[in-house]
């Protein structure tokens, strides 16, 4: 009779408070729980009674690692709700912006807080005294990343330029000239981001996901776009709510997100990238060819390989924005407030972020709903963990357990946003 | 994990917050591997999985109270803790989740969950210095990351941290930004907000919206003067002092002198 648990308080290299119980009998597992304990902050309540105008700063306060996204949904959907079109420059420094979040969030993600899992370290700090020039370029990477952000936003975390029909100020031509000498090298430093993470071992796992993504004709996806998946979604975000469903389950502050019709699905950089393949940059579809990463990749453990493609392109998708830059006549159009719904729905370093707001005659919030990337993907890191475990039951208790922790890490969970959003115990008799 | 060793021991907990304030050590990107040289990261849970035994010689806390739980556990790091000290305004106010404090937090919970007694939660959130004693509280949503190494840098030291409490108005003036509330008549925090930031939003063309809290004794009366003489509301008045510092004592009492009930929902 083998039974046993697994079981992690507190899961490391995350942002937020989760953790995970795992209930093993005679070698099979009986119950898989990620564990979001984060406490409940009630953004979609307090939100009701502000100013619309006043929505992009206190959304960003959901998340310090990915305030951009929270901002580009909500604005979008107040000028849905307002009937206002954000186009040019303006829109074009509105993905400039979210770039710089991408490149720092995703490098983040991929040298400090999931690399050293694949090497066998506990943080990026130990790694950096065996790969010293790996850890300096990424610390780097990420500073150029948050340079964008800090330019065009006025910081990296809750930056303040970002109002609902552009910005407060916007840059003058030559401010950018200097981030694009620094992109230049990021482009570099990102190829060889890649090329390293490609050598990494991973772990034999594929598995059938419904991948959900958006998808716009021209472009990878940032902003705009409808709704698809490789099962035949094809909505327009406004239909968001009549496709899926939150479900509030007992062990998680973050409800649980579904499609409605069949449950589970995936979203972040490989859904973008398994649905958006031929919309990224001949230079990073030729770096994919040359590793052997052509989509479709269903193996999550290799998320890190494809949140470096990504980077590279963030960076090509930013220098070819601040070459084609001229300053806009007025840094924002003007937003007059009406009555109504509006949606929004933009692509999160962690995948899609969709908001939803009633506003009144004057411009006061009546509802809020924000549906983050991570309540998302909960589902689907639970289903993972099953099968991943079955498959690794007879690894030694805390090799396994780490191998289950890094299984969570292939999402970069974001808790402190989906709570309305973890805790890992492995229970084994 | 190594064995113990002079390096003081620097330990990061969270409570109710985004975690931008933690985030911001690791986006000092320049003085990241010197700070982590300098000393023994002994718990860091959003950067690294070893978890070193207390006690710690320095604590920094993100995050407000907000359950029972979390009102223990707070204790039990001021007993580990030789020097303890909040980063962000969640910590040092409450944080923009203080916002409950003016409302019925049940309703809250039934807005935003479906099954609301899966949900358990205070009526308050609360700054960490309402539960165990302070030794430093850095200002800011999000804090300054120079601020931040100043002041790790000042306790590894035995020195007193270098950041003034004066208003945003100061770092306007050493910017030599022009006064949008006199010259373009934007309605501006900067006058009672602690300084930090080094005055950014004036820089951009807009109003300061408060992020450092209140200054040490702020003029909250004649600041709403003139926002009332350029004529804002009390409820515009209220909603501009309940942000992410809502609950911080100056801008809370202020805040209930406009409050007209039931004006906000």
């Amino acid at each position: 009779m083998t039974s046993k648990t697994i079981k992690v308080d507190y899961l490391a290299r995350v942002e937020g408070e989760g953790g995970l119980y795992i209930k093993i009998r005679n070698d099979k597992v009986r119950d898989v729980k990620l564990k979001i304990f984060e406490p409940p902050r009630f953004f979609e309540a307090f939100l009701r009674g502000r100013k619309f105008t006043e929505v992009p700063d206190i959304t960003a306060r959901i998340c310090g690692i990915c305030p951009i996204a929270y901002q580009m949904s909500s604005i979008h959907a107040l000028e849905d709700a307002c009937g206002v079109v954000v186009d040019g420059q303006l829109r074009a420094l509105r993905r400039l912006i979210y770039c710089g979040e991408w490149i720092e969030s995703h490098v983040l993600h991929i040298a400090m807080l999931h690399a050293p899992d694949f090497l066998g370290y506990d943080d990026a700090i130990q790694m950096a005294k065996d790969h010293p020039e790996v850890v300096q370029m990424a610390l780097t990477l990420k500073k150029y990343g948050n340079d964008i952000v800090n330019l065009i936003g006025g910081r990296e975390i809750h930056p303040i330029n970002v109002r609902v029909g552009g910005f407060y100020r916007v840059p003058r031509k030559r401010e950018l000239r200097e981030l694009a000498e620094k992109l230049k090298w990021a482009m570099g430093a990102a190829e060889k981001l890649v090329g390293w993470a490609s050598t990494l071992t991973f772990p034999d796992f594929e598995q059938d996901y419904e991948y959900v993504a958006m998808r716009h004709p021209d472009e990878y996806p940032y902003n705009e776009g409808r709704l698809i998946s490789n099962r035949g979604l094809d909505i327009d975000i406004a239909d968001y709510d009549d496709h899926f469903q939150e479900v509030h389950v007992e062990h998680s502050t973050a409800l649980h997100s579904v499609i409605k019709e069949r449950g589970a699905y995936f979203v972040g950089p490989l859904a973008r990238y398994n649905l958006n393949f031929e919309q990224l940059s001949p230079r990073v579809k030729a770096l994919a060819r040359e590793l052997g990463f052509e989509p479709p990749i269903n193996n999550p453990f290799k998320s890190i390989v494809i949140r470096g493609l990504e980077t590279l392109h963030a960076v090509e998708e930013a220098l070819r924005i601040i070459d084609e830059y001229e300053m806009p006549d007025a840094p924002y159009v003007e937003v007059e407030p009406r009555a109504g719904t509006g949606y929004g729905c933009s692509e999160a370093p962690r995948g899609i972020l969709y908001h939803r707001y009633t506003i009144d005659d004057e411009g006061l919030i009546q509802d809020a709903q924000i549906v983050p990337p991570t309540s998302q993907n909960q589902k689907t890191i639970e289903n993972d963990l099953w099968h991943f475990v079955e498959k690794a039951i007879d690894l030694p208790p805390d090799k396994l357990t780490w191998h289950c922790e890094q299984a969570i890490r292939n999402y970069d969970p974001c808790i402190s946003c989906s709570t309305h959003f973890i805790k890992l115990e492995l229970d084994r008799e | 994990m190594t064995k113990k060793n002079r390096k003081p021991k620097l330990a990061v907990w969270k409570f109710a917050s985004c975690d931008g304030c933690q985030l911001s050590l690791l986006d000092c990107e320049d003085d990241l591997l010197a700070v982590a040289d300098a000393v023994e990261i002994a718990y860091f849970p959003e950067a690294t999985r070893a978890v070193m035994r207390g006690p710690y010689d320095v604590s920094l806390v993100e995050g407000s109270i907000t359950t029972e739980h979390d009102a223990e556990r707070i204790k039990k790091i001021r007993r580990q803790s030789k020097t303890l000290i909040t980063i962000g305004a969640c910590a040092t106010a409450g944080g923009i989740q203080a916002l409950r404090n003016y409302k019925d937090v049940n309703e809250f919970v039934s807005i935003v969950y479906a099954s609301p007694q899966y949900i358990s939660t205070l009526s308050t959130s609360t700054p960490i210095s309402n539960h165990v004693s302070v030794d430093f509280e850095l200002h800011g949503c999000p804090i300054n990351k120079h601020q931040l190494v100043e002041v790790i840098n000042a306790y590894l030291n035995g020195r007193k941290p270098n950041t003034p409490a004066y208003s945003v108005c100061i770092e306007c003036k050493r910017r030599g930004t022009i006064c949008v509330m006199v010259a373009d008549g934007t309605p501006c925090l900067g006058p009672v907000t602690h300084a930090g930031c080094e005055a950014l939003c004036p820089a951009y063309n807009r109003g300061c919206f408060g992020c450092f809290g209140p200054m040490e004794t702020p003029n909250m009366q004649s600041m709403s003067k003139q926002w009332r003489e350029m004529g804002m509301s009390d409820m515009e008045i209220t909603r501009a002092l309940r942000g992410f510092n809502a609950f911080a004592e100056a801008f809370r009492k202020e805040s209930e002198l406009h409050d007209i009930k039931n004006d906000q929902s």
